[in-house]
């Protein structure tokens, strides 16, 4: 099994996340992570997919996007030329006794806390998901109460931009 | 010109070189059918007794003559029974432009009355589809769609249009000529000599080819290719009537009712030239064991069915014709003595389980139909044994002669699309189907009554589901579940209550006369036929099974 990081750029239409995501679901590909948002240009979303699987399936899943009509282009990022980022927001149980611990770790992280009360405290992550997952994995150690996660956003390093690669 | 969208509808029609639509006429498509009623005299409807028979029709106008088909439905109920026959046209790529009326805009997302999201329901057995709301969408997407239904892998494409953008008015313009799909382009990649060696190394070469060979209208690379080479040709069903009988190579269809020839020798390959076909499970058995060791070169204008379903040692992306003219310029002429011979056995172990009883048997039946039928009449099938007849014991000499839902195996299918075909082809066809199949589209009798439609139906009786049954009689040791129809239907009376002409026969000799009968009608014309309900369909693989493992004998 390989982790594979697609960018796909579609036109901004009603229902093109339904078609690519009806696609998955009825050729039974395993996505672990899927994000979609609005690009440069009104014309355009931009989807990226996290695939976990085997080069032939990525290849399958790879040549299915290509057919689906309201797709302008798809690009595979390769390890270490890209860079990826995703935020998370968690919830914590503010025990006073674990104050000084949970603290400590946002401070580690970088993190943020974004709200303060009594009796919860909610914190913002940023970063690649190994970040993210290690961070929520030293929280499970006191009381985790919610998560929210964005899913993953990638862009490939240097000057390149996909609207050029696919020629719009 | 100011024109409203309906009008659009039919003028767009027109202007894309449509000369029949097939459909029914319903409350969101009552102002299409005003537009109809008024261009009537340069677009024939042909009215259908059931929104199926319309799909189906469509998809055999365009399997008979390669242009797209278009049938029209109303919102609802007239958009869901279209379904079943976008999917049956999806799985055999075939050009087929479906249109559908919607509720007002203003009311879409509100269950009016017959508002149904069939963008959403046909979104996975579609190429694509489209909902427009605006009357200015119209032309546009409508050129679209045919656009799209002709390009690269033909399919189906879908245009509901909501009734008050049929109802609005803009200014259209009408195109000077259709809109051509997208060129094709052949295999672009730098493997051909590498491909021509893995070819030109082999000693048990076996050209294999389908759907894509009469869609790419590569009949005669395709046999030139097995000339060069000196290997024999087998076809998938789809790829039946892409290589004429006549042609000594061809060694038929394969796979789990395939020749028994064509489907051992492809075990017995060293390498396998698949040529526009998807090595779908009925014709690979078991994927697993599949062709092991054996090289794979496939040639297909969609690139997702490249190592699909079973790994390909070379994939080549392309239309098929000019990939061939490519190719074949590399390859070394050649004889391989040794593999000539084997399949010269194979041929002659065929034909010692040939059937060889009298009467009425499903061997004889098709024979007669054969000897009586002109090249030029195309066969349509429903789907069954009758169908895995047809397809092995008659012979073809011209692509597009074969017309049959492969890939959903759709039954029903049969009187809409011998409808379609012959008023594509303006011309006669004949109809195969068994009882199961006739039940559930024999309403589509009165069309062809109507509408005077040159369709000879062979009826082949037996008073089972046999292709369920001949499964049950291997898979479940005979517990004939649902498969015994027990039904008392008269098809003779049924046919001459819509108006048909029809008769039984109840020997070889007097089938010969009927069908002499039935192909000089003017209208429909149905001939039963009975069959014994034990016949079977052999040879045969059974599911999940392996190539060089068939049953080739009733009591096996």
């Amino acid at each position: 099994m390989q982790r594979y990081t697609l960018a796909i750029l579609v036109k901004n239409e009603f229902g093109v996340l339904n078609r690519v995501t009806s696609m998955f679901r009825r050729r039974m590909f395993n996505i672990s992570c899927l994000t979609v948002s609005e690009t440069e240009s009104p014309r355009f979303s931009r989807i990226t997919v996290i695939f976990d699987g085997e080069d032939q399936a990525k290849r399958q899943l790879v040549s299915q996007l290509h057919k689906l009509p309201d797709i302008v282009g798809v690009k595979e990022f390769e390890k270490g030329a890209s860079v990826s980022s995703e935020l998370m927001l968690i919830k914590m149980d503010y025990d006073a006794a674990d104050r000084h611990a949970v603290l400590d770790l946002v401070d580690a992280f970088d993190a943020k806390i974004l709200d303060y009360t009594r009796d919860a405290v909610v914190i913002q992550v940023t970063g690649d998901t190994p970040k993210i997952d290690a961070f929520i994995d030293l929280m499970r150690d006191y009381r985790i109460l919610e998560i929210c996660r964005t899913g993953v956003v990638s862009l490939e390093r240097g000057a390149t931009v996909m609207r050029k690669v696919t020629k719009l | 010109m100011k024109l409203s969208g309906s009008d659009i509808v039919v003028r767009t029609l027109v202007e894309q070189g449509v000369d029949v639509v097939f459909g029914y006429p319903g409350g969101t498509v009552i102002d299409i059918y005003d537009s109809l009623y008024k261009y009537s005299d340069e677009l024939r409807h042909v009215l259908v007794a059931h929104e199926q028979g319309a799909a189906h029709a469509a998809d055999g106008y365009a399997r008979a003559t390669g242009r797209p088909g278009v049938c029209i439905a109303t919102s609802g109920p007239g958009a869901t029974n279209l379904v079943t026959g976008i999917a049956t046209s999806f799985l055999d790529s075939t050009p087929l432009v479906a249109i559908t009326g919607n509720v007002p805009w203003s009311q879409i997302g509100t269950d009016s009355f017959q508002e149904i999201d069939i963008t959403g329901i046909t979104l996975p057995v579609t190429k694509h589809n489209y909902f427009i709301g605006d009357v200015r969408d119209i032309a546009p997407t409508l050129r679209e769609a045919f656009r799209l239904a002709r390009s690269g892998r033909p399919g189906p494409v879908l245009v509901d249009i909501a009734k008050d953008a049929q109802r609005a008015t803009c200014d259209f313009e009408p195109l000077e000529a259709p809109v051509e799909p997208d060129p094709v382009a052949p295999y672009e990649g730098d493997l051909l000599p590498e491909v021509a060696m893995c070819i030109n190394k082999s000693s048990r070469p076996y050209v294999y080819c389908g759907g894509g060979t009469i869609a790419s209208g590569a009949e005669e690379q395709v046999a030139r290719l097995a000339e060069v080479i000196d290997a024999p040709i087998a076809t998938s069903l789809m790829g039946v009537s892409a290589i004429s009988s006549d042609n000594p190579r061809l060694l038929g269809m394969e796979g789990m009712h395939g020749h028994y020839a064509a489907t051992k020798a492809m075990a017995a390959a060293d390498c396998i030239i698949a040529l526009g076909v998807r090595f779908n499970d009925r014709s690979t058995g078991d994927r697993h064991s599949f062709a092991q060791g054996t090289r794979i070169v496939h040639i297909d204008i969609d690139e997702s069915e490249l190592s699909k379903n079973i790994p390909d040692t070379y994939d080549l992306k392309g239309d098929l014709a000019l990939t061939l003219d490519r190719l074949i310029p590399l390859l070394e002429e050649t004889t391989h003595p040794d593999w000539d011979a084997t399949i010269a056995s194979l041929r002659e172990e065929e034909r010692a389980c040939e059937d060889a009883r009298e009467g009425l048997t499903p061997a004889n039946v098709m024979r007669e139909l054969d000897r009586r039928l002109t090249p030029d009449v195309p066969v349509v099938t429903d789907v069954g044994q009758h169908q895995m007849w047809a397809s092995q014991m008659l012979t073809f000499r011209r692509p597009r002669s074969f017309i049959t839902s492969g890939g959903l195996g759709t039954m029903g299918f049969g009187l809409g699309a011998a409808i379609g075909a012959s008023l594509g082809t303006h011309d006669r066809v004949v109809l195969v189907i068994g009882d199961g199949g006739f039940g559930m589209c024999m309403t589509e009798l009165a069309t062809a009554v109507t509408n005077r439609v040159p369709v000879t139906i062979l009826l082949l009786n037996n008073g089972v589901l046999g292709m369920v049954r001949q499964q049950q009689r291997f898979i479940c040791d005979g517990r004939y579940s649902n498969t015994d129809l027990d039904r008392r239907t008269d098809f003779v009376a049924v046919a001459r209550g819509f108006g048909a002409e029809a008769e039984r026969v109840s020997s070889v000799e007097e089938l010969g006369r009927a069908l002499g009968r039935a192909l000089a009608a003017e209208g429909p014309y149905l001939v039963e036929c009975p069959i014994d309900k034990d016949e079977l369909v052999l040879p045969m693989m059974l599911p999940g099974g392996t190539l060089d493992n068939l049953i080739t004998r009733g009591d096996e």
